[in-house]
């Protein structure tokens, strides 16, 4: 198990939770139904503005998956910041994970290995988590 | 009156892995019910002591369930529901 994403992507998901900062983002990459290739970013609006927890809109979320289904693709990630911790994921996390086939990424920018930032993926199914490898693409 | 009715791909496993269902129900209530009926199991995971989950949302065309009057939101023949977990976490 891995996930392959390009390096656009990954630097994108590090400006977005840098740019929202101090409270957590989150946000879905698309890919063509089946392929299991990240191919369309969609940064979400946090509905929480919490630094501690994040919800994609209801409404959005919605959205999303009308988006989904008539382009005939498939939600292949999911990801959010901590902003304090490790990029791991926390047990609400684990608790709300509903998309069994989503890699869950997770950035953490937290003070400790500042500037670094660590970039992360899991899947998360039935409330187990297995960290795979990511591989970034130039 | 039969409503068709969008299922996740996490509760699935309930509905043997058809993506969209159809159950009858004036009330999101009543259709819970005869989903549950239909799908044993399916209904515990929409409600929590009576209520609806709070990471669960269930939609009756565009609009969220929780603006319509949740379980006692309406529903009329023709309409379109959709169930989606939230995406949500800490």
């Amino acid at each position: 198990m891995s996930l392959t994403i390009s390096r656009a992507f990954v630097d994108a998901i590090v400006a977005q939770s840098r740019a929202e900062y101090p409270d957590e983002c989150c946000g879905a990459i698309l890919g063509p139904a089946g392929s299991g290739t990240p191919t369309r970013l969609l940064p979400m609006i946090n509905a929480a503005h919490s630094p501690t927890f994040y919800e994609f809109d209801p409404k959005d979320l919605l959205a999303l998956y009308r988006e989904v289904d008539d382009n005939d693709e498939e939600i292949v990630v999911i990801y959010h910041s901590h902003t304090e911790t490790e990029a791991y994921p926390s047990r609400t996390d684990i608790a709300y994970a509903g998309e069994p086939g989503a890699h869950y990424v997770l950035v953490s920018s937290r003070k400790e290995i500042a500037p670094a930032i660590e970039f992360r993926s899991y899947r998360i199914i039935d409330g187990v988590v297995t960290e795979e490898e990511v591989s970034i693409t130039e | 009156m039969s409503i068709e009715v969008r299922i996740p791909t996490i509760l699935r496993p309930f509905t043997k892995d058809q993506k969209a269902v159809v159950a009858t129900g004036a009330t999101l209530t009543a259709l819970i019910t005869d989903l549950d009926q239909q799908y044993p199991g399916i209904g515990d995971r929409l409600l929590e002591n009576g209520a609806l989950r709070r990471f669960i949302n269930i939609y009756i065309n565009d609009e969220d369930v929780r603006f319509l009057g949740s379980l006692e939101a309406p529903i009329k023949d023709g309409d379109s529901v959709t169930i989606l977990p939230a995406v949500a976490g800490g």
